[in-house]
């Protein structure tokens, strides 16, 4: 019997030092450099070739519709026809969602947000892009291009898609008067607890430090993704005590509108075509950017360094940023296009000024998704701040 | 061949050997391997900001896991609706189950034990969006809605692993011969006193067989709660906000180290019932 004993312990003790020594030799920090980090040597691609004939598609929801949410909607399939590269499509529903995906190395191109782009970048999971493959780059608003979020040392990553803001939406017929700040969120005395919907992701802390921004100036928050011990803190505190409002948190941008549907939630953060989408199945909502303002996203298509479809992922790059898709998408998903001609295609005229699309100084005042690194980046330097890693083990112990 | 099957004959305890190295080399390597593999990620870490697993050995996992109050309080709380779960679908699960073994005839058993596995054809999904939806606002429940939480999570939990807790109770109220109950009674035992010392000691290594499915599935569960729970998590929640949005595998490693060593030591406890004979 001891004798078995101790031959299953060797077996699984070899079994172990296999499991070690297979995946060894993989690790790689990045030492800060200009930006906070040097990323990995990846060289951009010199020309295109011929259509590998498939393409994986990684986007955010709405971003590649394929007809299979509505008939009516479809770009995808044209460009299947255009350019014979056969699109598999997988939505995903956060940026950390995103970055996980592509470790698996089996997309080629990806909508990734400011939280997420970086930390592809530095990864080495992205590659430089060159956008003079890229026709349609050459009309993308100025105000999108070289972004901290989008390119590294001068080195563009990606081709700008589209930018938006996180609205606080509410129903009108339970949310009276229209609230015109956030507090209805965050106030401990809100009317609506146990009916908010909040966003489940540790960037979300950004939200509770951009509220405490102009609500309690002292603390000196200049930007929401630079936060320091006192600040983090804070923002923290403030999430903590929204907890016992919140009926619960959405990742799924379905699931949060079937609860605003059925008002299990009455007032909360979305998305554009979230409300869109919620407002045409029948539910009285209404949504605006808040006084204290918002954070948003403004979004880069990036090619996987491991892609094997590249020629197919640059035509895809051209081709979601051309006007009429571009127009297309932003209508559909309700947000600003980053190409300045979509305005021209879009079907509904006003859309460009309701989404702002052609002020660069309303795309200022967004507070967009940023990687949160130790090296603050609102340019102090006496203090460290929070990295994501910390922002992540705290949004855990917000959840409690 | 016929050469190399004589061999085996006359050498019984290599054929045995043979015949079962197939089977022993799955579980060996394939799933204990595996799952050793998995653990031993729980002593890596990963660099914060892009994402990839160092390999340093560390106790910094296991450190993180004891000291911050978050993840004792998610435990405490599991384990509370496993076990919560597990008593539920016991009381309901004891009179269904003696119903089917002691009074239904053999014909209605049959179809009465169908009718239990029916549930369990059905998608876990279907399941418990229905849920979601009798417990929200508008739905049918809206009176006596506990809302989205944790009560909503347990009743969510003890519809979907009560054929788990049934199925055992009946095999072995099945296995219990009548005479004994009949034996009781011409002694002059009242109906309880025969259920309190003859039937329930002789069927409690069923319940508890019934208890480990549905104790360790709860334990594990994340999307019921994730549909359910409202703002509440469950260890299994941790585990996945870890892999899938955190991409933090060797912490996410670290976490699911506590449902094993939970289910060992309750495994242990229950040893001596003999209810791992009733499996």
């Amino acid at each position: 019997m001891k004798n078995r004993k101790t031959r299953l312990a060797g077996l699984l003790g070899a079994s172990l030092l296999l499991a070690a020594c297979g995946t060894s030799g993989t690790s790689s920090s990045a030492p800060p450099g200009a930006q906070g980090f040097t990323p990995p040597k990846l060289e951009a691609l010199k020309a295109l070739g011929q259509p590998e004939g498939q393409l994986n598609v990684l986007a955010w929801p709405g971003y590649a519709e394929n007809g299979s949410n509505d008939p009516k909607v479809n770009w995808v399939t044209p460009f299947e026809q255009q350019t014979g590269c056969k699109v598999n499509v997988k939505p995903f529903g956060t940026s950390d969602e995103a970055v996980t995906l592509m470790k698996t190395g089996q997309y080629d191109v990806v909508s990734a947000s400011g939280d997420a782009s970086l930390r592809l970048v530095a990864s080495g999971d992205a590659e430089p892009v060159n956008t003079a493959l890229v026709p349609n780059y050459a009309d993308v608003q100025p105000f999108l291009k070289d972004k901290p979020w989008n390119s590294v040392g001068g080195v563009s990553y990606g081709i700008p898609h589209g930018w938006g803001a996180n609205l606080l939406t509410w129903r009108t017929d339970k949310v009276t008067p229209a609230p015109t700040s956030w507090s209805v969120m965050f106030d401990a005395n809100s009317p609506y607890k146990g009916k908010v919907i909040a966003y489940d992701s540790p960037i979300y802390i950004a939200d509770a430090a951009l509220y405490l921004q102009a609500h309690q100036p002292d603390l000196g928050i200049k930007n929401p993704y630079a936060l320091d011990d006192k600040q983090f803190t804070a923002a923290v505190n403030l999430l903590k005590q929204q907890r016992p409002l919140v009926s619960e948190y959405w990742s799924d941008y379905l699931k949060e509108s079937q609860a605003l549907k059925n008002a299990d939630a009455v007032v909360g953060t979305a998305w554009q075509v979230t409300v869109n989408l919620t407002k045409g199945e029948g539910a009285p909502l209404e949504s605006a950017v808040p006084s204290e303002g918002a954070t948003g996203w403004s979004d880069t298509w990036m090619v996987a360094a491991k892609s094997a479809h590249k020629t197919c992922a640059y035509k895809w790059l051209d081709y979601i940023v051309s006007p009429k898709v571009n127009a297309q998408v932003a209508e559909y998903f309700g947000e600003a296009p980053a190409n300045t001609k979509a305005c021209a295609e879009m079907t509904d005229k006003t859309l460009c000024d309701t989404y702002h699309a052609n002020d660069a100084g309303y795309a200022a005042k967004i507070a967009y998704w940023t990687t949160p690194i130790p090296q603050c980046l609102d340019g102090r330097t006496d203090v460290k701040c929070k990295d994501y890693g910390e922002w992540t083990k705290a949004w855990t112990e917000i959840k409690g | 061949m016929t050469a190399l099957s004589a061999f085996f004959y006359r050498k019984p305890k290599l054929r045995l050997g043979f015949l079962l190295s197939a089977p022993l080399l799955w579980l060996g390597l394939a799933y204990l391997g595996a799952l050793a593999a998995l653990f031993v990620t729980a002593f890596w870490h990963t660099d914060a900001f892009t994402g990839q697993v160092v390999i340093e050995w560390s106790l910094d996992n296991f450190t993180t896991l004891f000291t911050d109050a978050v993840y004792r309080t998610i435990t405490f709380r599991t384990v509370g609706i496993a076990a919560l779960v597990t008593v539920i679908d016991a009381v309901i699960a004891f009179p269904m189950a003696f119903a089917m073994a002691k009074l239904a005839s053999p014909r209605a058993q049959r179809i009465l034990v169908i009718a239990i596995m029916t549930p369990l054809w059905a998608s876990y999904l279907v399941k418990a969006y229905a849920w979601r939806s009798m417990l929200s606002g508008n739905g049918a429940l809206s009176r006596l809605s506990p809302g989205y939480g944790v009560t909503a999570t347990i009743i969510t939990l003890s519809y979907l692993w009560l054929p788990y807790m049934i199925l055992p109770i009946y095999a072995g109220l099945d296995r219990l011969p009548d005479s004994l109950v009949d034996a009781s009674g011409d002694l002059g035992a009242k109906s309880f006193r025969t259920f309190r010392s003859v039937i329930l000691p002789l069927t409690f290594p069923a319940i508890v067989a019934g208890s480990i499915f549905t104790f360790s599935l709860s334990l594990g569960d994340y999307i019921a709660v994730k549909i359910v729970g409202g703002t509440s998590q469950m260890l299994g929640n941790v585990v996945y906000d870890n892999i899938g949005a955190a991409n933090n595998l060797p912490f996410a490693a670290t976490v699911a180290t506590v449902p094993v060593v939970i289910m060992l030591v309750y495994l242990a406890a229950v040893r001596r019932t003999g209810a791992l004979d009733n499996l």
